[in-house]
């Protein structure tokens, strides 16, 4: 999809910067320009486009829907809901409450709050111009069913004492869903590629510059076959190790997988960095840290196990597939 | 007039509170503004997706940071 930007790039590193694309320093010098541009230029075009379709989903609309459904069903269709609502952090209190009073059951409400995290524009874009279309879209199906499968074993333990009493005696107003102009929907998708890329470039451009240095590191030099040793893919500890990094990072973090880019080029395994992803986003200490304003302990250890076996499962799963995908 | 922002105090909800006083101060209106974090108040007006503005207990716009010329139109 992007060869001419490569060819250009290619261009502009022989003839400008004087360097050959195959030594060292002219890989990473070729590595990093285009890998900035391109990831810059589809994050800002996915960015906009789901957006855009995310703005016709508002949680409010989400929750009417949900109401008709049960079972499996429920989680299966809030998982999907969850592709499409906009989701910020802050939102998460505010939609569980909402849910919760609909009388949504707890394992239904999971299932959104693990995939709508998840399946993020930003997570998306990034992966597609890293990995390419069946990578991204193999971390969307996969984000799904850790949603379904998580929120289905919430429900199961049954942990509806574990939810803050109060949040059981709110009774939430209704509220008129605005529909809102063309003109208020691009707005708002445009100011989401600018919040978005205003908050994580400089950990892209650190993690593009991280990756450019890996890129540039000899095949069989010591580093490349340490790293590969230890977050290749047939280190068993990897993907779980990776996970437990992703925990403490926070969405910023997504700007480093061009370093897993460089990475899985050299060798590791690549559900590796897919656990590694889905962990930092859909479990983060922040918002663990508001959702105990709603949940107890319990619960929300619950969740983190759940959720936490569930990624390491998966992690698994592409690492053994990874042939099938690159 | 009574404007009320609700959020849980995130870099949007500020946002859209500074945007809601600028608004204000440009249309020379005699209105008060307020933060609503509380999870309780911000449920009763069936809001899910923060930041949201309410303006004389009536939700104009949720879910997103508003430019100060479209919540001017609100006021």
């Amino acid at each position: 999809m992007f060869d001419w930007l490569d060819e250009l790039i290619q261009l502009l590193v022989e003839n400008v910067f004087n360097l050959d694309v195959t030594s060292h320093l002219g890989a990473s010098v070729h590595f990093f320009i285009y890998d900035v541009i391109k990831i810059i230029l589809l994050l800002g075009i996915m960015i906009f486009l789901i957006s855009y379709i995310r703005s016709f989903f508002p949680p409010e609309r989400t929750k009417k829907i949900l109401e008709r459904f049960s079972g499996a069903k429920g989680n299966l269709m809030a998982s999907l809901l969850g592709i499409v609502t906009p989701f910020c952090s802050c939102s998460s209190v505010p939609i569980f409450i909402g849910f919760v009073e609909a009388g949504i059951p707890l394992g239904v409400t999971f299932s959104f709050l693990i995939t709508s995290p998840i399946v993020n524009e930003a997570a998306f874009a990034i992966l597609l111009a890293s990995f390419g279309w069946k990578i991204a879209v193999a971390y969307v199906i996969t984000g799904v069913i850790v949603g379904v499968v998580g929120g289905i074993l919430i429900g199961k333990l049954k942990m509806e004492n574990q939810v803050e009493d109060y949040v059981y005696r709110i009774k939430a107003g209704e509220v008129e869903i605005k529909q809102l102009s063309h003109k208020e929907r691009i707005q708002f998708a445009l100011q989401n590629v600018r919040d978005i890329i205003k908050r994580i470039w400089i950990f892209l451009i650190i993690g593009i510059g991280i990756g450019a240095v890996i890129h540039g590191l000899n095949e069989d030099g010591e580093v490349v076959r340490l790293l590969v040793q230890y977050a290749g893919k047939d280190n068993p500890i990897g993907v779980f190790i990776g996970v437990i990094l992703g925990i403490p990072l926070y969405s910023n973090a997504l700007g480093t997988i061009p370093i897993a880019e460089a990475l899985i080029i050299k060798g590791v395994g690549i559900g590796t960095a897919l656990a590694f992803m889905m962990a930092v986003t859909a479990l983060s200490l922040p918002e663990m840290i508001l959702l105990r304003k709603v949940i107890k302990p319990k619960l929300i250890s619950a969740f983190v196990i759940i959720t936490g076996i569930a990624i390491i499962l998966v992690g698994y799963l592409f690492n053994s597939i990874t042939h099938l995908l690159t | 007039m009574v404007i009320k922002i609700l959020g849980s105090g995130c870099a949007n909800c500020k946002k859209l509170y500074a945007n809601a006083r600028e608004a204000v101060n440009q249309l020379g209106l005699d209105a008060t503004i307020e933060k609503i974090e509380d999870f309780k108040e911000i449920m009763v007006y069936g809001v899910m997706n923060t930041p949201a503005l309410v303006v004389n207990e009536e939700v104009k716009i949720m879910g997103r940071v508003a430019s100060v010329e479209s919540i001017k139109k609100h006021l």
